[in-house]
């Protein structure tokens, strides 16, 4: 496997980093523009380097571990950039960046699982796999957005403005693009379940089969409905709703982790 | 330096004069076009251009003569115009040359120095005298370039540095922080209460932020009716505390009570009934007109005055840390500027040469072929001829390259001492 795409991939949203961090301590519009198309850049060559990887393994990205995290950073990356230029809003690059990087090293850096050729199971489930773990990355961002929000509100109520403050989105905006990922994670999952079942129905002749997983994407699923209807409510709108966002994330963690390597059947890195 | 190529500067600022001087020596838009015209016609400046601000006058220009020699008849020509008793303005005034001319020039516009370190007006009020300045054809090549230069300096000073960003009044500092919560203020409601000076420079605030609802609250109604119609806003009957704090977003509250008016259980019930909206309290009045229990109910930020000249204090000490940085921005253009004029002498410098080297060409021929008559005419037009040649190459090449290398040309610093060096005893242009 050729390192061309990994080190420009690494190259990329390190610069990328760079620039959000600068953009955040300077407010300087061109070093934010600057950070945002090194981060396409990234995204570019990360997603010939997700290729790459597949092709040396001869697998698909997420038939393994290293391959699911790759995926879901560079779905992160692709979530932010969509809210990025969505909100025009450029300050929260800083904070999300190092997931995306360490998401993306830690996967391409490591080495590749000896696992058994995967099965030919069809396009309806890659794109079950794609849209779940498209799901988990956005509901990571709204995580993300909500601690911005809650570490923002706490400068604002206690007057310890310093000079980060001035530099953050207003708080309204922070809930708006947390809601925004939000929508993206529950369409995503309601229709990378449902294809899920799909798969299932095509793979094994029946719709149906007792797995702990479902039973737990069904209540990631409620939970981020609630936070949505939550967050647009009288008593829980803004810190209170950020909160139910992380705790919400809390769950969709195990849901990846414990879940999926001691509880399912079915499910292992997604 | 050149004649036509020196800039003069004359004038007083917020420091150097009261304002009972500044306020004399002031020019409204037609007074600085006839200023400009008059100082063409009577030839006291080739090129001109009147700045004038609530805190400063100030007349550059580029003189036919030395910009020392000028001086002096400018500010003559301030005292008449406005006329003020050359005593009393000659305290006031500031004469600047050249570097130092063009150095205070990018410093005023970089808002460096202003009154308020970093204030943004004068970025567009400098824009506007240029503009008008062009428009009529007061101003020339120098003026020109030294004016865009100006723009230049206050717009990357104003991107590249915080020296403008943070607020620098307590009612800029609570308009600010509204934005921090609610972002752009077009779709939200303000309720002002009280109805006094403070209250009218965070009314005009938020106006200029384009709030797009001001609810006005006072105990003296006609007072608040004139507040209301001065800003656009909407009467509120005092008293009716439940239905005015329903709406609005941000609450400005600067009234002179003993007692707290918004009391922590009213507030409570207010956020209950507009669904915990987030609410924005700035609390100006003293003593304070809203109780502290306020601050701790859920979604309601409250700022008083402490708090906001705080805020203030803080950023005024992070707009003089950023002194250093827009110092080197202007530091750096005066040098673009410096070099540009430099590279216009060069050029001329080098005509200059080769004119006078072509002008002394011919003597030196004749003075020489009068030993040499043995020579026919063809050898003679022919030496002639290699003599052009060699002159032009000796001097085709540095001009060429006096044109074509900047780094060159910012090298070359004196160019008096090459004019007195290959031009010595003649009269500059």
């Amino acid at each position: 496997m050729s390192h061309g795409a990994l080190i420009l991939t690494t190259v990329a949203y390190v610069l990328s980093l760079g620039l959000y961090v600068r953009f955040l301590n300077t407010g300087r519009a061109l070093t934010g523009r600057l950070g945002t198309l090194l981060l396409a850049a990234g995204l570019v060559a990360h997603y010939f380097a997700l290729l790459e990887r597949s092709r040396g393994l001869h697998t698909v990205p997420y038939h393994d571990l290293y391959g699911s995290m790759s995926l879901f950073g560079w779905l992160l990356a692709l979530t932010y950039l969509g809210l990025e230029l969505y909100h025009r809003q450029r300050s929260v690059g800083a904070f999300v960046l190092p997931f995306i990087l360490v998401f993306f090293l830690a996967a391409h850096l490591a080495p590749a699982d000896r696992l058994p050729q995967p099965e030919l199971r069809g396009a309806i489930f890659a794109f079950h796999v794609t849209l779940s773990i498209l799901a988990y990355a956005a509901f990571a961002l709204s995580c993300v957005l909500s601690l911005i929000f809650l570490g923002e509100e706490r400068l604002l109520k206690r007057h310890e403005l310093g000079n980060m403050v001035w530099r953050l989105p207003p708080l309204e905006l922070l809930e708006r693009m947390s809601q925004s990922s939000v929508l993206i994670g529950l369409a995503s999952i309601a229709i990378g379940t449902a294809l899920g079942f799909v798969s299932v129905d095509r793979l094994t002749g029946q719709y149906w089969f007792y797995d702990p997983k479902y039973v737990v994407t069904l209540l990631v699923l409620l939970l981020y409905v609630l936070y949505f209807r939550l967050a647009r409510t009288a008593s829980w709108r803004g810190a209170r709703a950020s909160k139910l966002c992380i705790f919400n994330f809390v769950l969709v963690v195990l849901s990846f982790t414990v879940v999926n390597l001691y509880l399912s059947h079915s499910h292992r890195y997604f | 330096m050149n004649r036509g190529m020196e800039i003069v500067l004359v004038g007083l600022n917020h420091r150097t004069a009261p304002v009972e001087v500044r306020e004399k020596v002031s020019f409204t838009t037609e007074q600085a076009r006839r200023a400009a015209d008059e100082l063409r016609s009577r030839g006291i400046l080739e090129e001109t251009l009147v700045l004038s601000t609530c805190n400063r006058s100030e007349v550059y220009g580029v003189p036919p003569e030395s910009s020392h020699e000028c001086a002096p008849g400018l500010s003559t020509f301030l005292s008449e115009f406005h006329a003020v008793r050359p005593d009393v303005l000659g305290v006031s005034l500031y004469h600047h040359y050249d570097r130092a001319a063009v150095r205070h020039l990018f410093r005023v516009s970089a808002g460096l120095d202003s009154m308020l370190l970093g204030e943004a007006e004068i970025l567009g009020q400098v824009r506007e005298a240029y503009r008008f300045a062009h428009e009529y054809g007061a101003t020339g090549p120098v003026l020109n370039r030294l004016f865009q230069g100006a723009l230049e300096v206050g717009k990357r000073v104003r991107s590249e540095t915080d020296l403008g960003t943070r607020p620098m009044s307590v009612a800029s500092a609570g308009v600010k922080l509204a934005e921090r919560i609610f972002g752009k203020l077009r779709e939200r409601t303000a309720l002002v209460l009280g109805a006094g000076a403070i209250s009218e420079q965070v009314v005009s605030q938020l106006r200029d932020r384009g709030i797009a609802q001001m609810l006005v609250m006072n105990r003296s109604r006609d007072r608040a009716e004139e507040l209301a119609r001065e800003f656009g806003g909407k009467v509120v009957a005092w008293g009716e505390w439940d239905a005015a704090l329903q709406s609005p977003d941000v609450v400005v509250s600067s009234v002179a009570a003993e007692e707290p008016i918004l009391r922590r259980e009213m507030v409570e019930r207010a956020m209950g009934a507009r669904k915990n909206r987030a609410l924005f309290v700035m609390d100006l009045g003293m003593p304070r007109n809203i109780d502290a229990g306020v601050a701790k109910l859920y979604n309601v930020y409250v700022y008083n005055m402490d708090d906001l000249s705080d805020i203030v204090q803080q950023n005024r000490q992070a707009r003089e840390n950023e002194i250093p940085r827009a110092e080197n921005i202007v530091d750096e253009h005066v040098g673009k500027f410096l070099s540009w004029q430099a590279s216009v002498e060069l050029v001329s410098l080098v005509d200059e040469l080769r004119a006078r080297l072509q002008e002394e060409r011919a003597g030196f021929i004749r003075a020489r072929m009068e030993s040499m008559r043995h020579l026919s005419d063809e050898d003679r037009a022919r030496m002639e001829g290699l003599m052009d040649e060699l002159l032009e190459k000796l001097l085709l090449e540095p001009a060429q390259r006096l044109r074509g290398e900047k780094e060159l040309r910012r090298k070359i610093q004196n160019v008096e001492a090459l004019r007195a060096l290959f031009l010595a005893n003649r009269e500059k242009p």
